[in-house]
């Protein structure tokens, strides 16, 4: 079996972010980088699969952006992937979804991979669209929003959490892609060993150019930050001071407190 | 300017969130038509054409087969815009009809603005102005960024048909759980988000609960990381909740949280991040790290 597992990696969220030159992404100055959460979830999914089955599968990791991404890269291989595929690639930040799935699915199209893993969304850009356009692409079935994973006789059972805490239960035929919810599974911290095993790990280089063949469908013409509509009132400063001139407010604003 | 809006059924119900495509149509200035995947017995009322295809015969869920019943009103109706709400059907539908028609698609679109549609990014904190290249688009709606709207009328249906098979069976719905705590009846919820830190801090969230006579709530990533039972959980998959008073506690306000909670008569808010999400929804933001703030609170209160 091959598995394949896509990770992005995206800023700290309470991070302050603010355009960059173009206008149209954020400036990446000041900001700290780290595996998109959702994808957390992907990779230990992944890793779980490989040793229900005896650790034969071959785990892959593929990440597209410039040089930083090796380090998300690196924590997939100390969770457990066997080898990393780096597409390299200094302004990701600029195509579209269906460009990102066009290129991750020319990667995987000779590559006969049963199972792929990615997040749900990524927090960054959140359009959810990549998972299920690589599926699409490559003719694979595929469920989204996935909050259990089963493997059994080279099918896929899955339960899609769904609006309101009900979830679907569907079966997939092989080959698969799964978009992982967060709540999936309890994410491993890579134990120092393998850490120390993930450096000698292979990871491959490839230039975005081999891979890109798909024009943008959307042109993104602006990024801001929203109109401030927060009509309430901010208290900052020394934590006493705060917790005084709230309860006042509660007093004064509703009838909780007496 | 023609819109073509997927509505969605569970359970056999028309789900009452199908509505905002209505609502959105107007704020473009769009003629729609409709499709659905559903029952003849349960029918919007909206006097335009209907594409009706029986869910009895394909399913509530079944990707593959809703994708060609889409492609197959697209090409009868030639839309400029296939709209479906960002929900858990119409984020799992919607890339597989845009990648087959390979046309852009725009996702949980929060308005219409001059010169393409807003989209939210960084977790809510940040908003994009997109605008399709391709003549026809693929959109999906956040939940509740357009307002409900019945046009009324009798529909012109006109039935679709599809075979095959694909990959995807669906099996069947499981229930939610059951809920530990009907946070619906409270008065005052205290809820706890990640920004506590860790599970040890839990009880210094409940203590607040307690002082304020409250119940206690929690945020996905909480409930997620085992600290609390399911039970708690506010949002879309946990319980919708309108408290007189509702103070969230490190939660950054993710979209789905919101939604579960912003109608509560009274919205506290405790976060470091003076641009969290929550903010937009609270009537007092306290600017604070929450476990520094929370127990001062608490104790100014048993005074």
């Amino acid at each position: 079996m091959k598995i394949l597992v896509c990770i992005k990696q995206v800023p700290d969220m309470e991070s302050r972010f603010r355009p960059d030159s173009s206008g149209v992404w954020f400036s990446e100055s000041d900001l700290a980088f780290r595996m998109n959460e959702y994808d957390e979830y992907a990779v230990e999914q992944a890793v779980r699969l490989k040793e229900q089955l005896g650790g034969e599968p071959e785990l892959t990791v593929l990440s597209i952006g410039p040089d930083r991404v090796v380090e998300a890269m690196k924590k997939a291989l100390a969770m457990g992937c066997d080898r990393g595929v780096h597409v390299q690639d200094a302004s990701a930040q600029h195509k579209d979804p269906f460009q990102i799935a066009s290129i991750i699915a020319a990667y995987a199209r000779d590559q006969q991979f049963d199972v792929i893993f990615t997040g749900l969304q990524s927090q960054d850009r959140g359009s959810a669209q990549v998972g299920v356009a690589i599926a699409e692409i490559l003719g694979f079935s595929c469920a989204t929003t996935v909050v259990k994973f089963e493997y059994a006789d080279g099918a896929v059972t899955v339960r899609r959490e769904l609006e309101g805490g009900v979830k679907g239960i569907v079966q997939l035929k092989t080959p698969a892609l799964v978009t992982c919810q967060l709540g999936l599974n309890v994410p491993r911290y890579p134990t120092l060993p393998n850490i120390m095993k993930a450096k000698k790990k292979e990871i491959l280089a490839v230039p975005v150019a081999d891979l890109l063949h798909q024009e943008p469908l959307a042109v993104t013409a602006s990024f801001y930050a929203p109109a401030k509509k927060g009509t309430g009132i901010v208290l900052e400063g020394d934590v006493a001071d705060q917790a005084e001139r709230l309860i006042g407010i509660l007093k004064e604003k509703t009838a909780v407190l007496r | 300017m023609k819109a073509l809006l997927v509505g969605e059924y569970r359970d056999g119900k028309l789900l009452d969130s199908s509505y905002e495509l209505f609502g959105f149509a107007e704020k473009l200035g769009a003629e729609t038509s409709m499709l659905l995947v559903g029952r003849e017995g349960e029918l919007p009322a909206y006097g335009g054409t209907l594409y009706l295809a029986d869910a009895g015969k394909y399913g509530e869920y079944n990707p593959d087969l809703h994708k060609k019943l889409v492609l197959a009103a697209v090409d009868r109706e030639k839309p400029d815009y296939v709209v479906f709400l960002h929900s858990s059907y119409g984020w799992d539908l919607a890339p597989r009809v845009a990648a087959s028609l390979k046309v852009a698609q725009l996702s949980e679109v929060i308005s219409v603005v001059e010169g393409g549609f807003e989209l939210p990014c960084c977790s809510q904190k940040m908003r994009r102005t997109v605008k399709p290249a391709t003549s026809v688009a693929v959109l999906t709606l956040q939940g509740g960024a357009f307002q409900g709207l019945k046009p009324g009328g009798t529909p012109q249906l006109q039935k679709l048909e599809t075979e095959g098979g694909g990959g995807v069976t669906f099996l069947g719905y499981e229930a939610a759980e059951a809920k530990g705590v009907d946070l619906a009846k409270a008065e005052v919820i205290v809820s706890a988000g990640r920004g506590i830190g860790k599970m040890e801090n839990i009880p210094v969230i409940a203590a607040l609960a307690k002082a304020l006579g409250g119940e206690m709530g929690a945020s996905r990533p909480v409930v997620d990381s085992g600290w609390i039972e399911h039970g708690h959980q506010v949002g879309t998959t946990g319980q919708t909740v309108s408290p007189k008073l509702y103070v969230a506690c490190g939660i950054s306000g993710a979209i789905q949280h919101l939604a579960g909670m912003k109608k509560s008569g009274f919205i506290v808010a405790i976060n470091k991040d003076k641009d969290a999400p929550i903010g937009e929804v609270a009537d007092v933001l306290v600017v604070a790290d929450v476990m520094q703030f929370v127990p001062a609170l608490t104790a100014r209160l048993a005074k």
